[in-house]
């Protein structure tokens, strides 16, 4: 936190930096609505979980050949991958310091949350297609 | 990566101990933090054995008998001697309070003193606050209006005179601030709940007629939204006051003026 020797700006010169990102609110509605909308999905897809216990793949199947249960799964997914992204961004920029590390991590961030949620959305429109 | 563990010429080693005169009854050990600049020693924790039978109830009191009879070398800021000034800021037994409001019956065994957390340390317990008051300077503290200025005053309801309570006590002492990680971690971007606070204090004004350009300021994944409700700076204000809270309501607001 403290002005290297060769800094030579105001104290406010820092604080004012490159002025405000304008942004971040966005973020923050998305982590609260996707938190939110997880509470009654999370409690769908455990439910799930128990009632295809023991069942064969043939009866997962059928299950997630209900639109209704297929989208309910979609929604879950989409929900927890966007609150996912929005939760370990924040986590690289509040412990990876150093610019270049920070926007490769941002960038993984990025790309995994993206890989793993269209990987899941294939998997359940797979399974409920029955393809 | 953030830093867990200290540089090495910052690891503290055990200094020197200054013993109670001999046949002293009520004693009490205080261990403080000591840095020089004026020397490439590493910082130490001197230890001083206090009479308290002759001595004033306080933290502070103690650390000023300390310095007029045994140690004229130990430096801290102190002022006001009553909670008024926020001088005397530092972290006593594991909290960041102030030494002329914390009792010293209030720590069991020693009482261990170092200077605000995660600042750079200017001498002993006077940690360097410029960047602390740059961000204060910078949220612009004082009222901003567009309107012709009134001939008498601006006015104000007491209903919304109100809305200040809890906000203007605040006296920049900074012990919020630095008890929060997140302010560890991004005390170059991130405000801190001190300054949050008094954002907001000017925020709620409803005399102030900038608050657009105020909002717009602070819309920032890292001058505001670096607060994760952790809490520290509720727990730790010697003068009960809730940053986090005004920093909800800021948040709050934000969000109004989306929707």
């Amino acid at each position: 936190m403290s002005a290297s020797k060769k800094d030579m700006r105001t104290p406010l010169g820092r604080v004012l930096a490159h002025g405000s990102a304008k942004s971040g609110t966005g973020d923050h509605i998305r982590q609260r609505i996707t938190a939110l909308a997880m509470v009654p999905l999370g409690l769908f897809f455990v439910g799930l979980i128990v009632a295809l216990t023991g069942a064969d793949y043939e009866t997962a199947r059928a299950w997630l050949g209900n639109p209704l249960v297929a989208i309910a799964a979609l929604l879950l997914v989409v929900a927890a991958i966007m609150h996912m992204r929005i939760g370990m961004q924040i986590v690289i920029e509040d412990y990876v310091t150093g610019e270049r590390l920070r926007s490769l991590a941002l960038i993984g961030n990025f790309f995994f949350s993206y890989a793993v949620g269209l990987a899941c959305v294939y998997a359940v429109a797979k399974i409920g297609f029955g393809a | 990566m953030v830093q867990f563990t200290l540089p090495k010429n910052s690891k503290i080693t055990e200094g020197d101990t200054f013993k109670a005169a001999p046949g002293t009854k009520n004693v009490k050990r205080f261990r403080v933090y000591r840095w020089s600049p004026d020397d490439t020693a590493n910082p130490r924790i001197d230890t001083y054995e206090v009479d308290l039978d002759k001595c004033g109830p306080m933290v502070l009191d103690a650390l000023i008998k300390i310095k007029n009879e045994t140690d004229q070398t130990l430096t801290f800021r102190r002022s006001c001697r009553e909670g008024i000034c926020g001088s005397c800021a530092m972290n006593i037994d594991g909290q960041n309070t102030l030494a002329c409001t914390k009792g010293i019956d209030e720590v069991k065994g020693d009482v261990k003193i170092y200077p605000l957390p995660h600042m750079p340390v200017i001498k002993d317990l006077v940690p360097d606050l410029t960047n602390f008051y740059a961000q204060h300077a910078f949220i612009e503290p004082w009222l901003q209006t567009k309107s012709p200025t009134p001939e008498k005053e601006w006015r104000q309801s007491h209903e919304d005179r109100e809305k200040l309570d809890g906000l203007y006590e605040c006296i920049l002492c900074a012990c919020c601030s630095t008890s929060c990680p997140s302010y560890w971690w991004n005390g170059d971007r991130y405000l801190g709940p001190a300054a949050l606070l008094q954002a907001y204090r000017w925020l709620i004004d409803s005399r102030d007629e900038a608050t657009g350009e105020r909002l717009d300021d602070l819309e920032d994944p890292f001058r505001l939204y670096r607060c994760h409700t952790i809490m520290n700076c509720a727990k730790t204000c010697p003068k009960g006051l809730n940053p986090a809270k005004a920093i909800a309501e800021i948040k709050k607001m934000m969000v109004e003026r989306q929707a």
